[in-house]
């Protein structure tokens, strides 16, 4: 019997579904999840909110003392960005396979990125307070740690992707290693590391605002002051400036790549 | 003689066109805001010195010697699933409810003023981090897993509703014109060249929410009251002040996650091989 290509294809996609239904059978058993309780609860969650959750006047009040913590959050985020991506673009390229010193360079640098992206940011930021209690450092490190990961991983790509017919031309010259490193892999890469800076700072704004729940510091801590005393509408204004922030720099960031790329 | 003392005319190897002037006002930008940065961080007194000394020899406690104290092995691998369970329940809720609305997303398949409005929508919803939304809802319905559910799924829809209207986007114009001269339906056209051409695309960024979903599920944990490992971590770092605890908790996760992003590659390579 000859098997028809269509229905051996209809048949892998009702196991695929067939399969994917159980598990989520068993997920929702196992995390004690209720899916009345999950409708219910989302017109509940609305109809509370456009009672409770809006800012008033007390809220806009303390305007000024959210937007001091926003700026400390946002400079904390632009701040590990952009040291994690100077280190990892130079780890980067010590672990690529176009520019690596000698071949037993990539492993280690691979393996050492993976662990540091594959920890989440909020068990970095449980681990750091051991030595950092609640300071600013704690954030900035577990925002680091995972940034750089995140980085030496994306740029390992990149420079295999773009530098590798250059530096064979600059090889061929007779150019040093610096040289090349320098002249031509950096400014091919800039682009795309920029991008990718930009990219973790929005990623990190809101990581940052978890990481400030986690350890007491930031705008984070200033929704679970409020929202932990119930003063849901200042709550509500931390939110609402949050989403502003991330909006408009997600624009400035556009804005840049545009011009970049 | 006059000719050699003439200056010969300099050539700019990199000219200063718009891009190069940008990628050097961000660059300039960059180490501004970071420098200054440093001058507001909120120190509490913590020598940086001495606390990343202190922040060596804890790594070496906590990947050296992890052991379980509180929770036994069972506990462990119970909690990690239900963390798993997380992840996968909301990027399956998320996946369902993006699929739909992406399609009112992508420019090729609704009209203009509905892309805008879904678009608008869902930057919105990404722009609020997902710690806040299970907050939120955990007022509604107590702290608890609908809560996170909740509250990541919405997260969930938000991220891949972007990302399956780009790869609708991306689909042969070609096709769908010709679908429609055919006569098919919208539905028709949706499932017969739509989910068919774009589905490996929507396969991958599924997986890759479901990787940041697991990631998320632990934060939540820690956070939001969701249980799970993020909660035994929680309580392992800041009630236990167990750091080899917390050893044990993080070699399970990371076990966990490069698991994932060892088969994300696989089948990343897999489905790009099938295309060929």
């Amino acid at each position: 019997m000859q098997s028809d290509p269509f229905q051996l294809r209809q048949r892998q996609t009702i196991i695929f579904f067939a399969l994917l239904a159980g598990l989520t059978y068993g997920a929702m058993v196992i995390t004690n999840y209720s899916v009345v309780q999950g409708f219910t609860a989302i017109p509940r969650a609305f109809i509370w909110a456009t009672a409770n959750f809006v800012p008033d006047a007390a809220a806009w009040n303390r305007l000024p003392r959210i937007l001091d913590k926003l700026l400390e959050t946002v400079l904390m985020s632009v701040a590990s960005a952009t040291v994690a991506s100077a280190l990892g673009l130079v780890v980067a390229l010590l672990g690529a396979t176009t520019t690596r010193p000698h071949p037993w360079f990539s492993l280690p640098t691979r393996a050492l990125a993976s662990v540091f992206r594959n920890i989440d940011v909020s068990a970095w930021a449980l681990i750091l307070l051991f030595s950092f209690g609640q300071s600013t450092y704690t954030g900035f490190f577990a925002l680091f740690f995972v940034t750089f990961g995140f980085i030496v991983r994306v740029m390992v790509e990149t420079i295999d992707e773009v530098g590798t017919a250059s530096v064979e031309a600059l090889r061929a010259t007779g150019a040093s290693y610096l040289a090349i490193i320098s002249q031509s892999v950096i400014p091919a890469c800039l682009p795309q590391l920029i991008s990718w800076v930009l990219f973790m700072i929005e990623t990190n704004i809101r990581s940052a605002t978890l990481v400030g729940i986690l350890t007491g510091t930031g705008i984070g801590f200033s929704f679970d002051l409020y929202y932990k005393s119930m003063n849901y509408s200042s709550a509500s204004l931390v939110v609402l400036v949050i989403v502003v922030a991330v909006l408009l720099i997600e624009a400035l960031s556009n804005f840049i790549r545009r011009a970049v790329l | 003689m006059s000719q050699i003392s003439e200056p010969l005319p300099r050539i700019r190897v990199r000219p200063w066109t718009r891009a190069n002037l940008s990628i050097q006002l961000t660059l300039l930008g960059l180490t501004l805001l970071t420098l200054y940065s440093f001058t507001t961080f909120d120190t509490r007194g913590v020598s940086l010195g001495e606390a990343f000394q202190d922040m060596l020899g804890n790594f070496r406690l906590l990947l050296i010697e992890p052991r379980l104290k509180n929770v036994s092995w069972l506990e462990l691998i119970e909690a990690l699933l239900v963390t798993v369970g997380l992840g996968l329940l909301t990027t399956v809720f998320g996946a369902c409810i993006a699929f739909f609305l992406a399609l009112f997303a992508a420019q090729n398949l609704a009209p203009f003023w509905v892309n805008n409005l879904v678009k608008g929508g869902t930057a919105f919803i990404r722009a609020v981090p997902t710690v806040l939304w299970v907050l939120f809802f955990a007022v509604a319905s107590g702290m608890g897993s609908v809560a996170a559910v909740l509250g990541m799924t919405f997260h969930s829809a938000g991220y891949l509703i972007k990302a399956y209207a780009e790869s609708f986007e991306e689909i042969d114009a070609g096709v769908l014109e010709a679908l429609r001269a055919s006569g098919a339906s919208w539905w028709q056209t949706i499932f017969q060249a739509v989910v068919p051409s774009s589905a490996s695309a929507l396969l991958s960024w599924t997986f890759v929410r479901f990787e940041i979903n697991f990631s998320t599920a632990i934060a939540m944990g820690a956070t939001a009251g969701a249980g799970g490992i993020g909660f035994d971590m929680f309580m392992a770092s800041v009630f236990y002040l167990d750091l080899r605890e917390l050893g044990a908790f993080t070699y399970a996760i990371l076990a966990f996650a490069m698991a994932l992003e060892w088969f994300a590659t696989h089948m990343k390579a897999r489905l790009g091989k099938s295309h060929e």
